[in-house]
């Protein structure tokens, strides 16, 4: 009782100082950027309040991140969410309008070349040894096999400042720094499935017709599709992440079949319809993300997401500058991107059944249940609670798929942009048409 | 026509020595119509004509995933035009909008006779009518939606029809489908029919059904031979209204279909989505022609402004 008081208040002052600052920021951060007197102590940023511009998609813009940094760092965070495609069309097309790109690393392999974003340079940040080395060299572990498709790591780094080409091995340029990610894979009701789901190719089963549902997305629909062709044995891509023509012909042709002989109830485009679609029960099986199977589960409406045989589908995000970032702001967002790394946020994002991209730092913000739950995939000792509070898994709960290493060092593939983009999309194009 | 007409009368004017004041007056009158015309004109200037012009002009560009380039190419107007998908799409488009089209004429006019011609008192008539507009006061999108949970696999409909014995088990083609699409597209816009129809028959001068009665036409002869006819502008302009809603429409078919089917529109959107700029304009400069095509055909069959 007393802490949910406290806590309100404290909640309720922070947004007032927060749109008192609002106001002022702006006009004090051109002031302070036109004196040039700034020099990047932490305490500058209480005294003349910096407004930074952050956009991207849903997943990590947070609110209780825009305010948790206002109180460490005393920058004020300006968020819009947005789609992945709206976002990728936004850091290319308005690239003034934001300040931070928050986007998963295909979407970067589309928007750096573009130049619209600037390089970080690795000896300025903070915490780049803390980062995990899937997106320094692609491997979880040292024996890993690197996963296909648009592997975080290969659009991790350029040769130079000026430099929009992704170079081939880790340089002292990053032009992301990694916050997010997370293996995905199929979501199922099991109270309506009737049997047990072992492989993607199960959201075939004629059993299922009608009931099943990809996501129209082209660069992550085309990705499922592909563990789906694979599985089934239709196919064996040299690449799945950068198919030939041909086999996006054959991948296509196959949906398309599919879809004629009515397997597929929907596709769906935004979160809150994957998740209607499956509460409903309009669907029994369908490519799904975390918070979305948590999002059904909170309606108390069962729902796993069941880890397969063939392996996930990953997607990596990391926050990335707009090129016009200079001054005080760019010291700026290089400190909120040191404040990102150093463990609060982490341990924020693990809680939500995502993975932070510092696991170290995160592991001293999280207490030894929720690590053992979240990263360590062992049953929880006690209830495990939602960052807002409220019960997400009960004791004795084991998370899907298991462990960190069990649910990353099995990614078959990554989110991907191909050289044949073009081609794909016209084809998928026709997909949902046909 | 009048830059044609008014060089001869200045050239006139002059060797008669038409006082200057006189002259100036003119010219005067003349600023004054063009001031009055400039407004609309710049508006429609700026608003309308410059990004149509953009849009051509894009629709010859060249891109890649990132980036466009400023070039003359016809690839894009290939691709569009070459693909069977593209066909496909618009006689799906076609066929949503002649289906629409037909139910809500049929239903726009029915509610309108009715708000016309059997509701005696003018108060009533107003208040049933701004009834009929009272869901337009939530979003469109709001109006769809809500069919989601009445047509639904569990929905309303469905565990109705169930839990009463009609059916054995839900009916799957009630959600997601192009019935879904149909239905909610006439709910969403059987008004834009019903409003410019009202208008006309209230318009019609009762005594002309009074004269048909008279020279012994039985109802239903009055309504096809004297109504029906000088409804006919109002259906016009309503079906104008419907036809290009209906051809511009995506959004209802992404919900309603559950991205199952296409329109046009919609597969524009997916373009423009994934930075496909030029081809969307493409689609766009072709879709525009098609629609303008559209109107001139029932302008052609209806004289809008003759019988207005």
């Amino acid at each position: 009782m007393t802490t949910t008081s406290t806590s309100k208040t404290a909640a309720g002052t922070g947004g007032l100082s927060r749109r008192t600052l609002l106001k002022t920021g702006a006009a004090a951060a051109g002031l302070a950027a036109g004196s040039g007197a700034i020099t990047g102590f932490p305490t500058i940023w209480a005294q003349n309040p910096i407004t930074l511009r952050q956009f991207g998609t849903g997943v990590s813009n947070l609110n209780a991140i825009a305010e948790k940094c206002k109180e460490d760092l005393g920058i004020t965070l300006e968020m819009t969410a947005t789609d992945s495609d709206a976002a990728a069309q936004r850091a290319v097309t308005q690239p003034d309008s934001y300040d931070i790109a928050d986007i998963e690393y295909w979407i970067a392999k589309k928007v750096f070349p573009a130049g619209v974003m600037q390089p970080m340079e690795v000896s300025r940040l903070k915490y780049y040894d803390k980062i995990v080395p899937l997106f320094i060299d692609g491997k979880l572990a040292p024996d890993s096999v690197i996963a296909q498709g648009t592997a975080p790591h290969t659009v991790g780094f350029v040769d130079g400042k000026e430099s929009t080409t992704f170079a081939s091995a880790p340089t002292d340029w990053l032009t992301m720094v990694p916050t997010i990610y997370n293996a995905d894979t199929l979501g199922i009701r099991p109270d309506l499935v009737g049997r047990e789901i072992t492989s993607w190719a199960d959201i075939m089963d004629p059993a299922f017709k009608g009931k099943t549902s990809i996501l129209n997305i082209p660069s992550i629909g085309i990705m499922d599709a592909a563990m789906i062709m694979e599985a089934l044995g239709e196919i064996e891509y040299a690449d799945k992440g950068n198919m030939t023509q041909e086999e996006i012909d054959k991948t296509i042709d196959f949906l398309i079949k599919a879809k004629k002989d009515g397997q597929f109830r929907a596709f769906w485009k935004s979160f809150d319809e994957s998740v209607n679609l499956m509460a409903s029960g309009e669907v029994v099986i369908q490519s799904m993300w975390s918070p979305a199977v948590a999002a059904v589960r909170s309606r108390g409406i069962p729902c796993v997401y069941q880890p397969l045989k063939e392996g996930y589908r990953a997607w990596g995000g990391g926050i990335g500058l707009a090129k016009h970032l200079s001054g005080a702001k760019l010291d700026a967002a290089y400190e909120y991107i040191d404040w990102y790394l150093s463990g609060w946020v982490g341990a924020y994002l693990n809680r939500q059944g995502y993975y932070s991209a510092a696991m170290e730092t995160a592991k001293e913000y999280m207490s030894e249940d929720e690590w053992s739950f979240w990263v360590e995939g062992k049953p929880a000792a006690g209830d495990i609670l939602s960052p807002d509070g409220k019960v997400m898994e009960k004791a004795g709960a084991v998370r899907d798929g298991g462990s960190f290493t069990e649910r990353m060092g099995k990614v078959a593939c990554w989110n991907s942009v191909m050289d044949e983009d073009r081609y794909m999309v016209r084809r998928w194009n026709e997909f949902i048409a046909a | 026509m009048t830059a044609a007409a008014n060089p001869p009368a200045a050239h006139e004017a002059a060797p008669d020595g038409t006082p200057p004041a006189r002259r100036l007056a003119r010219i005067g009158t003349a600023a004054a119509a063009y001031l009055q015309a400039a407004p609309l004109a710049l508006i429609l200037g700026a608003f309308l004509l410059a990004p149509l012009a953009m849009i051509v002009a894009v629709s010859f560009w060249d891109y890649d995933f990132a980036r466009l380039y400023p070039d003359f190419v016809l690839t894009n107007y290939i691709e569009t035009l070459g693909s069977a998908v593209t066909w496909r799409i618009y006689l799906n488009t076609f066929k949503y909008a002649a289906i629409v089209w037909v139910l809500t004429l049929v239903i726009g006019f029915w509610v309108a006779y009715f708000l016309a011609f059997h509701v005696r008192s003018q108060t009533m008539q107003m208040v049933l009518f701004l009834i009929c507009t009272v869901p337009f006061l939530t979003s469109n999108i709001i109006r769809m939606i809500s069919w989601i949970p009445v047509l639904g696999r569990n929905g309303l409909v469905n565990t109705a029809l169930v839990d009463l014995g009609i059916v054995p088990a839900p009916i799957e083609w009630l959600l997601y489908s192009d019935f879904a699409v149909v239905l909610a597209m006439v709910h969403l816009y059987t008004l834009f029919m019903v409003t410019p129809i009202f208008n006309t028959l209230m318009r019609i001068d009762r005594a002309l059904v009074e004269a048909a009665r008279d020279a012994g036409a039985s109802s239903f002869q009055v309504l096809t031979n004297v109504i029906l006819p000088l409804a006919k502008p109002g259906m016009a302009i309503g079906t104008i209204f419907v036809v290009t809603l209906v051809m511009a429409d995506f959004i209802t078919v992404q919900v309603m279909s559950g991205g199952q089917s296409a329109s046009v529109a919609l597969m524009m959107r997916n373009q423009m989505s994934l930075l496909q700029y030029p081809a969307a304009a493409a689609n766009a400069v072709v879709l525009l022609a098609i629609v303008l095509l559209l109107v001139a055909a029932i302008l052609r069959v209806v004289d809008i402004r003759k019988e207005l």
